[in-house]
């Protein structure tokens, strides 16, 4: 155990905690939006219930992720300045072009949405949640820019042993990048319209209010929609993994040697023939390149040294994120054909709902697994290896603290957030008064 | 090109120093200035539509330092690793306990994360700045003494400004009580560096306290933020010679072609960032007032 290992865990830990609250605030956002434009637009009271009641919902959530997001941004610089001095040229912009063009948007947006029911006029605060949910999405972008460039580096050269940008614009328009933030922002919003569907499970158990079942078909369309969008990008990114990332392809099948007309496992032992070559290629008889054979072509083009992720993470990861992320988009397909012209919502299915929550999550960090574990040994694609990344004069007894401090405080700060996600659920919303209520002053969600 | 994207984060640093010094004193002071839930939630209330956009000023900053002086986002991040470790643990602690406060049905604990991540990061910046600067445990000591000082001094007249009745009386005194520590701080602190703006900081403070006992709230909090902006300015004007021993700007700076491309990026963004954050503040431009416990 060196240094290294507990930066790379303190990494994995974080950013995996991180993850678990962004995909909420990337799609809950836009749906609480979407709840209060309905509300402008039909005036309906039960609207404006369902816009308070999930926008309480998201801003517990969206604390965690501004919080944790900002011990990522320190991160690179306190474990990984080794990394960081050779990718900052290329890397930095943007990170810096996120927080200029992004976050400032977000937070001052939504800070006067949350204290300005009463200071601003209707129109006003109804853009300020557009605008702090649209910040949060191009957030995604950016991040998910500088991502992709890690695993399909493009747009620099390399001079005096640091990355140098040479097209800003190729940066942000990687293939990979353009396949990838689809990808990952249909994904968040499976899991948001899970949450949703769960939440309006959870009461529609209980009882039999048309709110939550107008909340829980405006979900479904959402994730079945989502659902389309993941399937198409998650299908051009095989693709790309093909061309760019045949180690992690491999991995992700545990394909040992170059196989024309590769299978597909469904589990160890169960193999569909020629679905990953028609996968990676559109052709069901292309050869997919082994990991094998690629660890003796990069052993020649690298120099001695084990370029084959962790198998076994990236086969299972590669499977958990396919199963969880179609059952739930099956689910909500499933929940639109049973609800068709407003039929009711069956009692199994509500009750079926309560596992939109998990399994969408437990999809999209899985789908994180596969591509950050399938990227080792490298932080930059054939560029540097994490061994080289780390910071050299952190010392392990440094690393330990922090990674004990941030795992503690972050399993405390999940029990307190769970404890109070579920007490909001719980408390639900007042029904809507069979006769609308006179003009009152709401008051602030915060204080 | 280098000596602008140092102007830049020199700015940036400096208007997370005046907006996020602010918060931390808000912060700090709240449970002093406070003698029920409704006077604590009076307080806080005056930073709750800003405080969030304003520690964004700090994610920019250190997301401009990697963009464009790697090697000095890294070195400084990496050699400071456990204050930057306890900087982090304030800023999760503190954002949660804000945000969470007026959720929970005892909101002690969110209290105790808002002053406690206020006044660890308060401290801290000023001992890791001082500590670049110097290389000493003293100086390092001394700086983020200072820094705590006026934070808490910045928070009270801000506390001051925004609000009414009992809050804003205990508030000036506690300004008072504030300068107090924050000014001999200050001859020590900042006659290290001994430049114009260090001496000017110091007489800041002083108009500062002058104007908070003359009952001149706007003009104090002015000379308050004159005093952080001018403190901040001699900071810079020292690391823009040394950012880190042993490093120059040009060796840590990137290259022309990027740095070039976030200068249009900078200057095309900055201007709407400085007009919707000042709307924001124009919007919540009342005196907070102690609301019923609803």
């Amino acid at each position: 155990m060196d240094a290294l290992d507990l930066a790379r865990w303190q990494f994995g830990v974080t950013t995996v905690y991180h993850f678990l609250f962004v995909p909420l605030t990337i799609g809950l956002g836009i749906f609480v939006a979407g709840l209060q434009t309905a509300w402008h637009r039909t005036g309906k009271e039960h609207y404006l219930k369902l816009t308070k009641f999930f926008g309480k919902l998201f801003l517990i959530n969206f604390a965690m992720g501004v919080v944790t997001g900002i011990v990522q941004e320190f991160q690179f610089g306190m474990n990984w300045s080794e990394y960081s001095t050779f990718v900052g040229d290329v890397f930095g912009a943007p990170l810096a072009m996120e927080a200029l063009l992004a976050f400032f948007m977000e937070s001052t947006f939504l800070g006067l949405w949350i204290f300005g029911w009463d200071k601003l006029p209707k129109k006003v605060h109804l853009a300020c949640i557009w605008a702090a949910a649209i910040g949060s999405n191009l957030s995604a972008y950016f991040i998910l820019a500088a991502n992709a460039w890690m695993k399909h580096p493009v747009g620099y050269e390399v001079v005096d042993g640091k990355a140098r940008m040479t097209d800003l614009w190729a940066v942000l328009t990687n293939s990979t990048a353009l396949a990838q933030v689809p990808h990952v922002i249909g994904a968040a919003f499976i899991v948001a319209g899970g949450f949703v569907l769960a939440v309006c499970g959870y009461w529609m158990i209980r009882k039999n209010a048309p709110m939550w079942r107008s909340a829980a078909r405006a979900a479904l369309v959402m994730t079945a929609i989502a659902g389309a969008v993941v399937a198409g990008t998650g299908d051009m990114s095989g693709k790309l993994l093909y061309e760019q990332q045949p180690m992690k392809l491999a991995a992700a099948e545990g394909l040992e040697h170059s196989t024309a007309g590769a299978p597909f496992s469904l589990a160890p032992g169960i193999e569909i023939p020629y679905v990953l070559s028609f996968l990676a290629t559109n052709d069901p008889t292309a050869t997919v390149q082994g990991t094998e054979d690629l660890q003796r072509r990069f052993e020649q083009q690298f120099g001695p040294g084990d370029y084959r992720p962790d198998q076994t993470v990236v086969f299972w990861s590669f499977r958990v994120m396919i199963y969880f992320g179609m059952a739930t988009v099956g689910l909500s397909v499933l929940g639109l054909w049973l609800t068709r012209r407003k039929r009711g919502f069956p009692r199994w299915l509500s009750r079926a709902f309560l596992l939109a929550l998990p399994l969408p999550l437990a999809a999209i960090i899985a789908g994180w697994l596969l591509s950050e574990i399938g990227r080792q040994p490298w932080t930059v694609a054939g560029e540097l290896l994490t061994a080289s990344s780390v910071s050299p004069g952190v010392t392990l007894t440094e690393v330990a603290i922090s990674l004990t401090i941030f795992t503690l405080l972050y399993g405390v700060l999940a029990v307190a957030e769970a404890v109070l996600l579920t007490r909001h659920v719980r408390q639900g919303v007042e029904e809507p008064a069979p006769v609308p209520a006179a003009e009152r002053r709401e008051p602030s969600l915060m204080y | 090109m280098i000596d602008l994207w140092f102007v830049i984060i020199a700015f940036l640093w400096t208007g997370y120093f005046v907006l996020e010094g602010f918060d931390f004193g808000v912060g700090l002071l709240a449970p002093v200035v406070s003698r029920n839930p409704a006077e604590q939630r009076q307080s806080l209330q005056t930073i709750g539509p800003v405080w969030d956009g304003n520690e964004v000023w700090l994610i920019t900053a250190v997301g401009a330092m990697f963009a464009a002086f790697p090697a000095w986002y890294a070195g400084v991040f990496s050699s400071f690793y456990l204050q930057v470790t306890l900087i982090l643990v304030g800023l999760i602690v503190r954002g949660v306990g804000l945000e969470w406060r007026g959720k929970v049905r005892n909101p002690l604990w969110c209290d105790l994360g808002i002053m406690v991540g206020s006044g660890l990061p308060a401290f801290l910046w000023g001992a890791v700045f001082a500590d670049l600067l110097f290389d000493s445990a003293p100086a390092a000591l001394l700086g983020g003494a200072f820094t705590l000082a006026v934070c808490a001094l910045h928070g009270a007249v801000f506390l001051a400004l925004k609000t009414t009745g009992q809050v804003r009386r205990r508030a000036r005194a506690a300004a008072m009580t504030a300068s107090a520590a924050a000014i001999p701080l200050a001859v020590f602190a900042l006659s290290n560096l001994g430049t114009f703006p260090a001496l000017a900081a110091m007489a800041a403070l002083a108009a500062a306290t002058a104007l908070i006992w003359r009952r001149r709230e706007g003009w104090a909090f002015a000379a308050t933020a004159a005093a952080i902006v001018l403190a901040t300015l001699a900071v810079f004007m020292e690391l823009r010679l040394r950012p880190l021993p042993g490093l120059t700007l040009a060796e840590a700076a990137s290259g022309a072609y990027t740095l070039t491309m976030l200068s249009w990026i900078g200057l095309i963004t900055l201007p709407f960032v400085l007009v919707y954050q000042g709307w924001t503040y124009w919007v919540f431009r009342k005196r907070v007032r102690v609301a019923p416990a609803n």
